[in-house]
């Protein structure tokens, strides 16, 4: 699970997240929402341990970032929205690599990393190097790199993008049948549908607040059973996304 | 209270690092090694070709740089007083050089490998220890940074255990004390890089890279200085020979590395001290890594931190247009935006950055050197210093095609995947290509300017030798910017990320060869007719124009067509580009 307590990050005078409190217990996929720029994604790389908070802890699985690091990394599987490969090492020696960042090693994880590169249909290019990948192919080989070492806890940026419909619905039901055994997923996208399909609660950021969360039902409220996520998230975000489109086409 | 915090925290952490399995430093290297036996079993087409031409140049190299040593060692040892003191003095002052080099490249090197890696963003969120990706990264780092002063060194410590008929045994205790020495920097740069980070905000990596210059430029050409190198060679500017003497065997600076080098090395040559100075480089090698582990435990998390900050830095707040925006008005809206893509590009760099200031430290240097040049001896006339102005002429040359290569060359190669947004717009490659042909001759004709103004004032020439190198040089830069463009579009290389690799392809060395035939032609064509009109004027000869105006004629013509010939190459090449 994770436990964000008042978490904040500043840079200079621009608060980027502000006083964030949440919580992701085991078995639940959780959606993050929000416009571009709402802090979403520095708050992952503040959970992943990659940007240090201003203020406030996070406690992966039990184990607080600030002062054991290393337990608390070693529960966590985190997929970045703009991924790095190493462009000239095979997806199968990546995979390896990974697994040895985690301190995995031997037949097991072989194995496992070749059940995930045949599970997202890139078994047959495992001996062939990154650079000849495409950029689908890379978001999956380093999907099958989080999963590798089989985190209590996946941290994922935009997981959807530059999928093709099948890898997209191997995620899905990944997703699923992870939380299903205790797991838990926080998961940021922009695919409103994807979110409401998925996940079992919802968070809303904007101007780096996180300004609503729950599940579906609660995030309706007392509006109509019919409101989909778009309506929520558009008046949560922007409700005046139609007026200001007509305002610059017109300029 | 807080004691007992800390105390907590500090066991908390002992038994974290005691029960958490951690990747080890070789884990966090095994990615590189991979990928350059990866590299090296790749087969592109003219691979045998480029193996070939590389390794006949280096050979060459090096074979040049031991018998030049090799013929100063044994003229030394011509002197039987002071013939090994010398050659112990001669060595301490390379090594004193290439240290300082050393320890800025390892500065600049620490902050690519320790902070703004792309891979750190996947290490920093696994379960690694800072002691095991500092001990990865401060190799890599010193490997980076040394192999090339390595290679240097290779042929001059070879003419070292020739010429004083060293046995087999001197190879690997030299290997000892040159791989001691080596380290030295690497530890050093990498915590000062360290600190830097954290004492200055991250949002100005360029500041602090101004600060780094900036003292690397002074200690440099300060420790240059300390030395007095001109003086060994003017035995009669010491009042006596004992004087002479005392200097030899006094160590310009006995707290430096560099010196216990020469005394170690020459001690196993020359039957002196051996262990003491290498026990020195041991272990100040050694506090020097702990110290810097035991600083990145504490610190670097912090600063890798703040370093991402920086990335996400707005590049300017100012709505106003800025003023070089408006100063280039005149142009057409294409060219102009062209120009400032590539000016901002440019200086939004850091691994351009970081390039430039190394030019930096050896523009100073080269000045330097010839500030100090020992031409106040008996037997230095007027007539010699109006001669060395065309030897200058080639030499400035080499630089600026070093300049061209670094920073013109990788131009296309740097547009790499976003060609396809030029490309698919309704743009020509030729505006394309001159845009980024003016923008390398505009700087490149002020550092040619500066470099030959500065050297001619400073050896006092004649306005005519002053007109005619000023003149020479700048005529120089438009060829050797077209094609460093045109090389560089020809052999591209649009996977790379760091600008500072892409000279060093095999199009890079074609380039440098084309450059050194190009500058020998002009400095022949302009410098030798220039030289004998000087000549003929000292001593009253009679002098006919004539002379003069065909190989300048023919040197101006070179430059034409070298310039234009290679763009209009490159702008058909890149028009049938195909992209991947």
């Amino acid at each position: 699970m994770i436990e964000i307590v008042g978490l904040t990050k500043c840079y200079g005078a621009f608060t980027a997240v502000d006083s964030l409190d949440l919580v992701i217990p085991p078995g639940e996929v959780f959606g993050f929402l929000g416009p571009n720029g709402a802090g979403k994604t520095t708050t992952m790389r503040m959970i992943a341990g990659i940007l240090q908070p201003t203020a406030g802890t996070v406690r992966i699985a039990g184990h607080d970032l600030k002062t054991a690091p290393l337990k608390a990394k070693r529960s966590l599987g985190f997929i970045p929205d703009r991924p790095f490969i190493y462009e000239k090492l095979t997806g199968m020696e990546f995979l390896r690599f990974t697994s040895g960042l985690y301190g995995e090693t031997g037949p097991a994880i072989e194995h496992r990393g070749r059940e995930l590169l045949a599970l997202f249909d890139l078994e047959r290019w495992q001996d062939e190097l990154v650079e000849s990948y495409s950029h689908g192919m890379r978001q999956k080989l380093i999907i099958a790199g989080a999963f590798v070492h089989r985190p209590p806890v996946i941290v994922v940026d935009e997981p959807m993008v530059g999928l093709d419909p099948k890898s997209a619905k191997i995620l899905k039901d990944l997703f699923r049948e992870y939380t299903h055994r205790g797991h838990s997923v926080m998961m940021s996208t922009h695919t409103l549908e994807v979110t409401e399909g998925m996940c079992d609660r919802i968070g809303i950021m904007q101007r780096g607040k996180l300004v609503a969360c729950g599940t579906m039902q609660g995030l309706r409220g007392g509006a109509s059973e019919d409101d989909a996520l778009e309506d929520i998230f558009l008046r949560l975000t922007g409700e005046n996304v139609a007026r200001e489109v007509m305002a610059v086409l017109d300029a | 209270m807080r004691e007992m915090r800390a105390t907590a925290r500090l066991d908390a952490a002992v038994l974290e690092a005691s029960t958490t399995h951690s990747a080890s430093a070789l884990h966090l290297l095994l990615p590189k090694w991979r990928m350059a036996f990866h590299r090296m079993k790749q087969n592109k087409r003219g691979d045998f070709r480029r193996t070939v031409v590389v390794t006949v140049l280096a050979l060459g190299f090096l074979a040049a740089t031991f018998s030049i040593a090799l013929k100063l060692l044994k003229y030394f040892k011509g002197a039987e007083d002071i013939g090994a003191v010398l050659a112990g003095k001669v060595l301490a002052m390379i090594l004193m050089a290439f240290g300082s080099i050393l320890l800025l490249s390892n500065v600049v090197a620490s902050l690519s490998n320790f902070f703004l890696a792309r891979d750190l963003d996947q290490i920093s969120a696994a379960p690694v220890r800072a002691w095991s990706l500092y001990l990865a990264r401060l190799s890599e780092t010193a490997l980076h940074s040394s192999w090339m002063v390595g290679l240097l060194l290779l042929p001059i410590l070879s003419a070292y255990g020739v010429a004083y008929h060293g046995t087999l045994a001197f190879i690997p205790f030299a290997f000892a004390v040159m791989s001691a020495y080596l380290l030295i920097p690497s530890a050093l740069g990498a915590s000062i890089t360290l600190l830097l980070v954290n004492i200055f905000p991250a949002r100005r990596t360029r500041d602090l890279l101004s600060v780094i210059t900036a003292l690397s430029v002074a200690g440099l050409v300060l420790m240059f200085r300390a030395a007095r190198p001109e003086r060994l060679v003017q035995p009669e500017g010491f009042k006596t020979f004992t004087d002479f003497i005392v200097a030899l065997d006094t160590p310009s600076s006995p707290w430096l590395p560099s010196e216990w080098v020469s005394e170690a090395l020459m001690g196993w040559l020359d039957d002196g001290r051996v262990w003491q100075p290498l026990l020195q480089l041991w272990a100040l090698a050694a506090v020097l890594v702990l110290v810097g582990g035991l600083l990145h435990t504490r610190f670097w998390r912090r600063g890798f931190s703040q370093a991402q900050e920086g990335q996400q830095r707005r590049a300017s707040t100012n709505r106003q247009r800025p003023l070089l925006d408006r100063a280039l008005s005149w142009l057409s809206p294409v060219r102009r935006e062209l120009i400032l893509k590539e000016l901002r590009v440019f200086a939004r760099d850091s691994t351009q950055w970081s390039q430039l200031i190394m030019l930096g430290v050896l523009l100073v240097v080269y000045v330097a050197n010839v500030r100090y040049l020992p031409l106040n001896g008996e037997g230095m006339t007027t007539l010699l210093r109006n001669i060395i102005p065309f030897l200058n002429l080639a030499l400035a040359g080499f630089v600026l095609a070093s300049v061209a290569a670094r920073f013109v060359f990788p131009s296309v190669s740097l547009e790499g995947r976003s060609l396809w947004l030029l490309r698919s717009s309704p743009l020509s490659m030729h505006d394309l290509l001159w845009a980024k042909f003016w923008t390398g001759v505009v700087p490149l004709l002020v550092v040619a300017m500066a470099l030959v103004g500065a050297t001619n004032a400073l050896l006092h020439v004649q306005p005519f030798v002053n007109l005619v190198s000023l003149v020479a040089i700048a005529a120089l830069v438009f060829p050797l910017t077209a094609l460093a463009l045109a090389f560089g579009t020809f052999y591209p290389r649009f996977d790379s990320e760091n600008a500072a690799q892409i000279p060093t392809s095999f199009g890079g060395l074609l380039f440098m060869m084309t450059a050194i035939v190009l500058i020998g032609v002009v400095a022949y064509a302009t410098g030798r007719p220039a030289a004998r009109w000087v000549v003929a004027g000292h001593f009253g000869w009679a002098r006919d124009p004539m002379q003069m105006i065909l190989p300048f004629v023919v040197g101006g013509l070179v430059c034409l067509t070298a310039t234009i010939a290679p763009m209009t190459l490159a702008r058909r090449r890149l028009s049938g580009l195909e992209l991947g």
